[in-house]
């Protein structure tokens, strides 16, 4: 590894944990299309600043683009405020025109300074290191390493500072309110460190990987996980292992590492999505297929109950009574066998004693509308779940 | 190129008209659809569709090596195809919120896409370049083959929209009363999440993939402010979004360095902007013009409830009193004063005014209106 290579990863990690703090705040609150719209309404932003202060890496710069991110937010409340539209369309009607703006500014008078849509839509950061900071002809390092890390610390300041106060207007913005902590503060607090960090970071990685780095590892880690602080240790690291491990696939298959990186955000959400224990794809699916059998067997041990006649209890009249497909049935009865609720004589059905007080009890649950209680019962009946 | 010229050029330059042409249909195609998907709250899946096509282009060509349009364009169908279904599989069977699938969906997909085709770039080659007029969009590309690919989905979309008319209304207004009437909401629901991704597709090649979800949105924002009736709105959103395309035409023609696809854009966005102002039952102006004379109807009857009051105890209520007292009373002004004067409620002598018989009248009425509301 060269000395190059070390300091893209160590931007990308950065950049990476710095994103991943206010995108998993900004998932929680159910405002991650925000930051897609802040991403690209700070066009305008960007471009008016570089016309002062030709420099990309200026604060000056990062502080105007910052500005023109709240400007969005607050457009956006102010337009939903007038009843007129929807949150969302609000949202999509705000950030095409600003971005429409900067793309006609960049088109009409920076065509010939080095200042293209595609490297504010995917930064290169191949090329950070080259841009070096210096100091009294001492080499500091690369530009975009100091302006990411100082968003970095303050971002992390900010979180260690006010995290209970963040924590608590995520979750119940009415109590935080009675509490006196100001929501609109959190609220324009969060957006514009979410702001400042998106154009902190598009210089190095692209406004859209500022929105995947912020999304894709929180979503991820919500799936596996319902305590907050575990929540953005583990996005913090979903993060910096994609931003890794998709430089190297950049590497290999030499091309755009952003997108390299948001390709590696995708598949460990993909993985945490299908694989997360009880949240994931698998585990839902089996889940609901589990309670519909056990509603089934619910179901057909009722039955049994209220007929005592043998011609009620045959097993092939339940295929044509109760109307299941054969397959159906045969798992029902298994399961009911299993957790011995019925006994099966010459194909006639029968309740054992321990399925006759299982039955006496969901009726009463049933008859007393408390039917979640037997989700409860079901724990002390059954020897195999569905 | 001045306006003068290109009036008179668009009807005689092929480019010219073709461009005019493919970004009217496109426009009208995208209102049309877009009041939809602005009815069913799903503004921003637009935006999510439209970058989630991006790897579908890369990839029809990496796959087919041919840069032919209907070839990519098959591709970006299937890929927002894809990410339209992932988003429906993540809001269903997790908790992740609908925002989050959306930006995830969008940006992964667009990361995707851009590692394919930064890919595709650095192949040997040479039949890649030109792939990235998706990215923002060059309608100076349209030729009269796309224009009239554009024209046969329209046809074939208001074809479908007039067949499924009645089913595409309940389903938006009450999904669950679709529901209990038998009909099979879920195919009607694909059926038109398919056709918006169709339009987005079909826009990518003008607008491109970053601008294409205000091509959706703002023509049926616009129509919406102006009627409550979904056929008007459609109706409405296809003409504004037809004349959203011709004049961002004309005005990116007219002019050196402006590309198409943000023009048209902006051009949207000056009509919605217009009817959130103007529009006559929604728009702000009339919005506000109405509550400023609510409140003055309120203040003015409240004065001659005041009155009626000082009067109503005395034996004779056309008994003159002093105008000093009414200044107690915060709703008095002069010019309210002046409106009873003028409507006959009240007569003033120098310093005393008493109530007219139309003015007992009308406290009294009013006076027992509030307690039938009561």
């Amino acid at each position: 590894m060269t000395s190059a290579q070390i300091e893209i990863q160590l931007i990308a990690s950065l950049v990476a944990v710095a994103c991943a703090i206010p995108g998993t705040f900004l998932v929680l609150r159910k405002m991650a299309m925000i930051s897609d719209a802040i991403s690209h309404s700070i066009l305008p932003g960007i471009v008016v600043g570089f016309f002062i202060t030709q420099d990309l890496n200026s604060p000056l710069l990062i502080l105007l683009a910052a500005l023109t991110g709240v400007l969005t937010v607050v457009l956006v409340e102010k337009i939903q405020q007038t009843k007129l539209v929807k949150e969302d369309t609000a949202i999509g009607l705000v950030f095409p025109a600003l971005f429409s703006i900067g793309v006609i500014m960049i088109a009409k008078y920076a065509n010939d300074v080095h200042l293209d849509i595609d490297a504010v839509l995917l930064g290169e950061l191949a090329f950070t290191p080259f841009d070096r900071l210096f100091y009294n002809g001492t080499d500091l390092g690369p530009k975009s390493l100091w302006v990411i890390g100082t968003i970095l610390l303050v971002t992390l300041a900010l979180l260690f500072a006010f995290y209970k106060e963040l924590k608590m207007s995520t979750f119940d913005a009415g109590l935080a309110t009675s509490l006196g902590f100001s929501p609109a503060i959190i609220h324009y607090g969060l957006m514009s460190v979410a702001s400042i960090t998106t154009v902190g970071a598009f210089d190095a990685v692209g406004a859209i990987l500022v929105v995947a780095l912020m999304i894709a590892p929180a979503a991820a880690a919500y799936l596996l996980t319902t305590n907050l602080t575990k929540m953005i240790v583990l996005a913090c690291f979903f993060g910096v292992f994609s931003a890794i491990a998709g430089y190297w696939f950049a590497n290999y298959l030499d091309a755009s590492i952003a997108g390299s990186i948001a390709t590696m955000l995708g598949l460990v959400f993909l993985v945490v999505y299908l694989f997360a224990p009880s949240k994931g794809l698998i585990a839902v699916l089996y889940r609901e297929r589990q309670q519909r059998i056990e509603v089934s067997l619910i179901t057909f041990i009722l039955h049994l109950k209220n007929h005592n006649e043998t011609r009620e209890r045959h097993v092939n009249h339940l295929n044509e009574h109760i109307n299941w497909q054969k397959v159906r049935s045969k798992t029902v009865l298994n399961l009911a066998v299993k957790n011995n609720f019925v006994t099966i004589d010459n194909n006639i059905v029968s309740l054992t004693e321990k399925g006759n007080e299982f039955t006496t009890k969901a009726i009463n649950y049933i008859v007393t509308n408390e039917d979640a209680q037997i989700e409860d019962m079901k724990k002390d009946f059954f020897l195999f779940r569905g | 190129m001045d306006i003068l010229e290109y009036s008179r050029l668009v009807f005689s330059d092929y480019t010219l008209r073709t461009i005019t042409l493919g970004t009217a249909v496109l426009g009208g195609v995208t209102g049309m659809l877009g009041s939809f998907a602005v009815l069913r709250k799903q503004s921003l899946l637009g935006d999510a569709i439209s970058h989630a096509a991006l790897p579908g282009i890369a990839l029809a060509f990496l796959i087919t090596g041919s840069k032919d349009t209907n070839v990519l364009l098959i591709g970006a169908l299937l890929s927002g195809l894809i990410g339209t279904f992932w988003i429906r599989g993540i809001t269903t069977k997790t908790h992740l919120k609908s925002d989050t699938a959306l930006g995830l969906v969008l940006s992964v997909f667009f990361g995707f896409g851009m590692l394919l085709l930064t890919f595709i770039q650095k192949q040997p080659n040479a039949n890649q370049a030109g792939l990235d007029k998706y990215l923002f969009g060059q309608a100076a590309t349209l030729v009269e083959s796309d224009v009239w690919l554009m024209s046969v989905v329209t046809g074939l979309c208001l074809l479908v929209l007039l067949l499924f008319w009645k089913e595409f209304k309940i389903l938006l207004f009450d999904k669950d009363y679709a529901h209990t009437l038998g009909f099979n909401t879920k195919f009607i629901d694909v059926l038109i999440t398919s056709f918006i991704v169709l339009a987005i597709v079909l826009g990518l090649q003008t607008v491109g993939v970053v601008l294409m979800s205000a091509m959706l949105l703002a023509p049926a924002a616009a129509a919406r402010q102006w009627t409550n009736s979904l056929g008007v709105m459609v109706l409405l959103a296809a003409i504004l979004g037809a004349s959203a395309g011709v004049f961002g035409t004309a005005i990116s023609s007219t002019q050196n360095n402006l590309s198409t696809g943000p023009v048209i854009v902006l051009v949207a966005s000056v009509f919605v902007l217009f009817s959130f102002i103007f529009s006559p039952k929604r728009g702000l102006l009339f919005r506000q013009i109405r509550l400023i004379k609510n409140r003055n109807d309120l203040e003015f009857q409240k004065t001659l409830t005041f009155m009626y009051h000082i009067v109503e105890d005395h034996e004779d209520v056309f008994h003159p009193h002093a105008i000093k007292i009414l200044n107690n009373f915060q709703g008095y002004s002069r010019k309210g004063l002046r409106q009873l004067i003028s409507k006959n409620y009240v007569t003033v002598n120098g310093e005393m005014w008493n109530l007219t018989p139309e003015g007992v009248e009308a406290a009294t009425n009013m006076y027992n209106q509030n307690l039938k509301d009561d």
